[in-house]
């Protein structure tokens, strides 16, 4: 299921055309490949990650209509595996799409504040694009990183053991095009149980 | 408390080099094709001995479970690895697929060898971008060394290992939703029986193993399965991960000998509940489908899946949540009906109608707006949803609520007569 506040409607752009890149074009016959001929079926999810990184964070009618005829899928399978899963953006999203964890593990840890301080620097309601267009910012489920919680994930990448200064830190850094460092922002190891190796 | 030789994840945090040439280090691939060469007869039985039982949430015995695939069916055999870790309290297979990948993949070959399969798919959640992209850099270290690919090992054995990164789906932890999407499908729970072992992915002889368990298996064979059941208590052997998050002074992962008591483990391993053990108030002791316990049985539990079943509760993926007095317990357990309300795939329709009632009756529990009946009316919802499902997901859904109710009922109480008292004022 979408998260809340993110759409599960196809939008479709007129005259809008979607070609695979030449590099992704030799990574589509890569990823077929790890599955049985006649078994193509199984790329579908990957080939709509593919999809969804070109087309800059989002999936539109026309580049789900290219999976669907990459793989000799009818649209209606492809477009049900792309409704059916939460990482399949159907709108555009801002550039930087920040997924607050909201579940108990990060919750008990003060999630609360990290939503208000996302909200506050985005300044745009949740699962709706900021107006310079830097960020999205949605409440999402338990995201798998409940030791070093709470986190958000933004993009690809984890960052982790926030409280609202830190978060504001990294958004304020990224909304002024500044580079941020992924990971513990408490300097912890992965998820040992102290800062640093000899604490 | 396991002592360091006994640890069979021995970079569980990453200090040391994740890359094939720190995994050689670390004994990893050492001997891969003695043991293959003892026979999957052998590896299955010292599997079996060593009682080891999955570690993804529902305890089943793995030896037996491998038992299960037919030795000559005539259609290819696959292992696929649950790599879809998205239990809330669980963070270990994680830790796992980014600090020691290679031990993973070893165990992919002793166990997909052991089960007569050549081919094996990593199911990993689609958010582990990083994990995942760990994984496929091992994954291409152990084809350039020929520890996998053609005559893996110099076994004779022809092993390929695939990643699939999900994206983003709870129920595709279930075995059969799992399979399903890796079939390019929504991930919707099939029927059973048939059983993966008879008819799984493609309709072929599938075993599903979660990340933990196939990771210790090469280990168990190397030490033998007396060590490993030597350690822990009978039925319920060996070491495991326990993710500890919460009100804990240090949430962490750790290792431990199974059996530990729950007590020992926050206070040894996590620096002890935030304001000490005093202040505690219950703790969810295996991710966030099982009943939480109240601090009067936290004082003496012991952590495996027998101990905790007989308090009503569940090892699950050992995912112990902690929440000390400051918590509101009754939000902590409404956040979870949310949780299933979300990740319900919609298919049977106890499940999914279920899920949203649910919810939005935990919604006016939290603020005490329900009426004292409705919290019988919640539990005899709750009970026509578990079993009445395909999958586990309905009575995952409903047992945090249960177990609110069996330790919590006053203080749900309390709130519905105080909404009143100043409803009326």
């Amino acid at each position: 299921m979408k998260h809340p506040g993110m759409t599960n409607k196809v939008y479709n752009i007129p005259n809008d055309i979607f070609e695979w890149s030449e590099d992704n074009f030799k990574r589509v016959s890569k990823i077929i490949q790890k599955y049985p001929t006649s078994r193509q079926q199984s790329a579908v999810i990957p080939l709509l990650d593919l999809a969804q990184r070109q087309n800059s964070g989002w999936l539109s009618k026309t580049s789900i209509e290219k999976v669907a005829e990459t793989l000799s899928m009818s649209y209606i399978r492809v477009l049900e595996v792309a409704t059916f899963y939460s990482m399949f953006n159907l709108e555009p999203v801002g550039e930087n799409f920040v997924q607050i964890c909201r579940t108990t593990p990060c919750w008990l840890r003060g999630s609360d504040k990290l939503v208000k301080a996302a909200r506050e620097i985005s300044n745009a309601k949740l699962g709706e694009t900021s107006k310079d267009k830097k960020f999205t910012v949605v409440e999402v489920e338990c995201l798998g990183a409940c030791c070093n919680a709470p986190m958000v994930q933004i993009n690809d990448d984890y960052y982790e053991d926030l409280d609202e200064s830190t978060l504001k830190k990294i958004l304020t850094d990224l909304k002024n095009n500044k580079s941020i460092s992924k990971g513990s922002q408490i300097g912890r190891q992965a998820s040992y149980p102290e800062r640093g190796k000899d604490a | 408390m396991l002592r360091e030789e006994d640890k069979i994840f021995k970079n569980l945090y990453g200090f040391d080099d994740w890359s094939l040439k720190g995994a050689n280090e670390r004994g990893i691939w050492s001997n891969t094709k003695e043991i293959i060469e003892k026979g999957s007869e052998f590896i299955v039985g010292e599997i079996k001995n060593s009682q080891l039982r999955g570690r993804g949430g529902a305890g089943f015995p793995a030896g037996l479970k491998w038992s299960f695939m037919p030795k000559d069916s005539g259609k290819p055999h696959y292992l696929v690895v649950n790599a879809d870790e998205s239990e809330p309290g669980t963070c270990k297979d994680r830790e796992i697929m980014r600090n020691d990948p290679h031990l993973l993949l070893e165990g992919c070959l002793v166990a997909g060898f052991a089960m007569h399969a050549n081919t094996c798919y990593i199911y990993i959640r689609g958010e582990y971008y990083n994990e995942a992209s760990n994984l496929q850099k091992a994954i291409d270290e152990a084809y350039e060394n020929n520890l996998i690919g053609k005559n893996a090992c110099g076994t004779n054995w022809d092993y390929d290992i695939y990643l699939h990164r999900g994206a983003g789906a709870y129920i595709c932890g279930e075995e059969t939703a799992l399979l399903e999407s890796l079939e390019g499908k929504k991930g919707q729970p099939r029927l059973k029986p048939p059983f993966p072992a008879g008819a799984g992915l493609y309709g072929c002889p599938t075993t599903v193993n979660n990340v933990e368990t196939i990771a210790v298996a090469p280990t168990i064979i190397r030490r033998g399965a007396e060590w490993f059941s030597s350690l822990g208590r009978e039925n319920n052997t060996g070491s495991k991960i326990f993710s500890i998050s919460g009100h804990v002074n240090n949430p962490c992962n750790v290792e431990e000998e199974m059996g530990i008591g729950l007590k020992e483990l926050i206070e040894k391993h996590a620096g002890g509940v935030i304001g000490g053990w005093d202040n505690l108030l219950a703790v969810i002791p295996g991710g966030a489908s099982v009943p939480l316990l109240p601090k009067s049985i936290c004082d003496t539990v012991k952590m495996d899946f027998d101990s905790l079943k007989e308090v009503q509760s569940g090892l699950g993926t050992a995912a112990v949540i902690v929440m000390n007095k400051s918590t509101d317990i009754v939000d902590a357990i409404c956040r979870l009906s949310h949780f299933y309300k979300h990740e319900s795939c919609g298919q049977c329709t106890p499940c999914r109608e279920g899920t949203g009632w649910m919810f939005r009756m935990m919604e006016k529990m939290v603020k005490g707006s329900a009426q004292v009946d409705d919290i019988d009316k919640l539990l005899d919802v709750t009970k026509q949803i578990e079993g009445h499902t395909i999958c586990a997901l309905g009575d995952a859904a409903a047992w945090p609520i249960q177990g609110l109710m069996r330790h919590f009922r006053p203080e749900v109480e309390r709130r519905i007569k105080e909404y009143r008292l100043e409803e009326v004022a």
